[in-house]
């Protein structure tokens, strides 16, 4: 068995990485189908799938909910469509005390831009939807699919900044003269408030306060859920492959990613390299043999492919050695696009062949 | 349709598309093609690493201070001669900058640290985009170049990019922000002012994604769209039409079957891959009614100053191609 073909039937969790429009959602599926046609029971989150995938996998009309995909393997392929915000909903219900806490927090402005506004929370409601599935003990393998994200770090510092966020200094201390006196809050973050209220409008201000005051209490909770799914994500059972594109911008987004886990101790289990230009074999140098007319014409097409097909190689050879011993899952370029289940069958045949 | 019309008809272009398009790629080709014109050009970069002082031959950085990535030549038509600058803006250094000319330096530095302009740019989202493009309008109005040419950000990003300042005018009662907000809007809805190009490639998702963004930024942002850029455009093959069989035996060469194969199998992908591009570019002229400019694929692995030039030349033999629109 391949070393990328133990990943899927040994690791619990897998995180594809990479930058945007590398069909990391593809790969991500064609790894989860892997794993449910070696008999065991996978699930694949998707963040932002292609329409024709999403409807391919069912996961369409049914965000957020584990849809069974129906096909003939042994095991199970399950896919969901994260939804951040309802996500995000889920733990507010979870960690508050009361009913009406959380509805206060439902309802107020500043919680209900939180999804769409502060960067690394899609990444961060994704990772705790994994959480929840792995909690979930329902299946062997979760898959996820991360955002598009371009610095590797907004994934991993992404629990991290929702708990900073949530316990901003500043606006806990506004908090306080509920218990003591106004002049607790000091001159400078009264300049501060000022300059917000001036500059963003009074309402703005008011929105966080209520925000924050709605939160009292329930930041502990978040914050050792967050431990908790950073705990997940260090697990020796979880595996993070990178996955990229031939060409060569990409690659070199992926050595910038590689680079960026590298730092924060995380190496890729596996490097997944789609969409490569095939290389077609034949004589090497019959391009040059000055054979006639449409002769030539073919000579030199497969030249041409050839050598973009050994330049992609070489660009990607590097990547290759940052992230080694590491295996390289190879997908080759197709004629059509990947879309439906039976081109996510032909791509896992190509990966874990 | 004349290059030098086509760059002097905004003062600010947009450069949008999906991540992996080429976008970083055409705005250095769209700077270097107005350069060639003898236009002042300022790339503004928007995002982390970009590689966009690569595509003109240099290795720095960019910062928020201007880099000269390409010099007035002598000799070069028009007064500027040609020159092409860039700088990044990021949404933390055009708030600092923001409260400064607003007379609030002194607190501008512990807003960013403290984390009260993530609170704020939450409860206000957007804020962001408009401060940022505030700043694009305030080089616009200076004249500080003859164009200048925005790297917007990648993917759904652009499409809240572009449409934050109009949700902001619809939100805010008034202030100095409001006031910032609509601002942009005029600038982003006069098409002598500003023009957003798409750019794209000739493959199904991301022409999807470009027809779908297309119609969300007319009717949201109310910008006026230039032509699509149809990246790495595979150039139609020529003499492929029949089998290498037949081509071996009809030349009378003699060939092994091995080689045959694999000329064979390379003949049917390039025509393969050719059908499906050339699908998906007829496909964005049927559902998106806007002139394209096709750019060949360069098929090298780094974008330097010889590709940028390369690119450059190819853009404004599309751009000649183009059928002037219409005026009034």
């Amino acid at each position: 068995m391949s070393a990328l073909a133990r990943l899927v039937t040994e690791r619990s969790v897998i995180v594809c990485c990479g930058s945007g429009g590398v069909g990391k959602t593809t790969v991500s599926a064609t790894f989860a189908l892997a794993a449910a046609r070696a008999g065991r029971r996978a699930c694949v989150v998707t963040v932002d799938p292609a329409r024709r995938l999403a409807d391919a996998l069912g996961v369409q009309s049914l965000p957020n909910t584990p849809t069974e995909v129906k096909g003939d393997w042994p095991g199970q392929l399950h896919a969901l469509m994260l939804d951040t915000k309802g996500t995000f909903d889920d733990l507010v219900h979870r960690y508050s005390r009361t009913p009406e806490q959380a509805e206060s927090i439902l309802a107020n402005r500043l919680y209900q831009n939180l999804v769409g506004a502060l960067s690394g929370t899609q990444e961060y409601m994704a990772m705790e939807k994994l959480y929840e599935l792995v909690d979930s003990a329902a299946f062997d393998l979760v898959v996820v699919d991360t955002p598009p994200t371009r610095n590797a770090l907004d994934l991993l510092d992404a629990p991290r900044r929702l708990t900073r966020f949530l316990e901003n200094r500043l606006f806990r201390a506004l908090l306080l003269p509920t218990r003591l006196s106004l002049r607790a809050v000091g001159v400078a973050t009264q300049a501060l408030l000022r300059t917000i209220s001036k500059v963003a409008g009074a309402e703005i201000v008011q929105d966080a306060v209520a925000f924050f005051q709605a939160f009292e209490g329930m930041e502990e909770g978040f914050r050792i859920r967050a431990g908790a799914v950073r705990q997940l994500l260090a697990d020796p059972s979880t595996a993070f492959v990178l996955v990229t594109s031939a060409r060569p911008d990409a690659i070199a987004e992926a050595s910038f990613f590689a680079e960026k886990l590298a730092e924060r101790g995380v190496t890729p289990a596996a490097l997944v390299v789609n969409r490569i230009q095939p290389s077609f074999g034949g004589n090497a140098g019959s391009g040059e043999s000055g054979a006639p007319g449409a002769m030539a014409a073919l000579e030199a097409n497969l030249a041409a492919l050839n050598a973009l097909g050994a330049r992609e190689e070489k660009a990607f050879a590097a990547l290759a050695e940052r992230v080694a011993p590491a295996p390289i899952g190879r997908i080759p370029l197709f004629g059509h696009d990947v879309h439906e289940l039976v081109g996510l069958q032909r791509t896992a045949d190509h990966l874990f062949a | 349709m004349d290059v030098g019309s086509f760059c002097a008809q905004s003062h600010v272009l947009v450069v949008a598309g999906k991540g992996g398009v080429g976008k970083t790629t055409m705005t250095a080709a769209i700077a270097a093609m107005a350069a060639d014109h003898g236009l002042s050009v300022l790339i503004v970069e928007l995002e982390g690493k970009s590689g966009i002082t690569g595509a003109f031959g240099l290795t720095e950085d960019l910062g928020y201070e201007e880099v000269e990535l390409r010099a007035p030549r002598e000799g070069a038509p028009g007064p500027a001669g040609g020159s092409v600058r860039a700088r990044r803006i990021t949404p933390d250094d055009a708030l600092v900058e923001y409260l400064q000319d607003h007379g609030l330096k002194r607190v501008s530095k512990r807003l960013v640290s403290s984390g009260v302009v993530d609170v704020v740019s939450t409860a206000i989202p957007g804020i962001r985009d408009v401060l940022v493009l505030g700043k694009v309008k305030q080089l616009e109005r200076d004249e500080v170049a003859d164009l200048i040419v925005v790297d917007a950000p990648a993917t759904g990003h652009a499409i809240t990019f572009l449409t934050s300042a109009s949700g902001l005018v619809g939100a805010a009662r008034g202030g100095p922000l409001r006031t910032q907000a609509q601002d942009v809007v005029d600038l982003l809805s006069d098409p002598s002012r500003c023009r957003v190009i798409l750019v794209t490639l000739p493959e199904d998702m991301p022409v999807s994604e470009t027809i779908e963004s297309a119609y969300t930024l007319e009717d949201k942002a109310g910008v006026q769209l230039g032509p699509v850029i149809v990246n790495a455009c595979d150039v139609a093959p020529v003499g492929l039409d029949i089998a290498a069989g037949k081509v071996a035996e009809a030349a009378g060469v003699a060939v092994d079957s091995d080689h045959v194969a694999a000329l064979e199998a390379a003949r049917l992908f390039r025509l393969e891959r050719h059908a499906v591009t050339a699908q998906q570019i007829q496909r964005l002229g049927r559902e998106l009614p806007l002139p394209h400019l096709l750019v060949p694929s360069v098929g090298t692995d780094c974008i330097g100053l010889a590709e940028t030039g390369l690119l450059a030349a190819a853009l404004a033999r599309a751009v000649s191609a183009l059928v002037p629109e219409a005026t009034g």
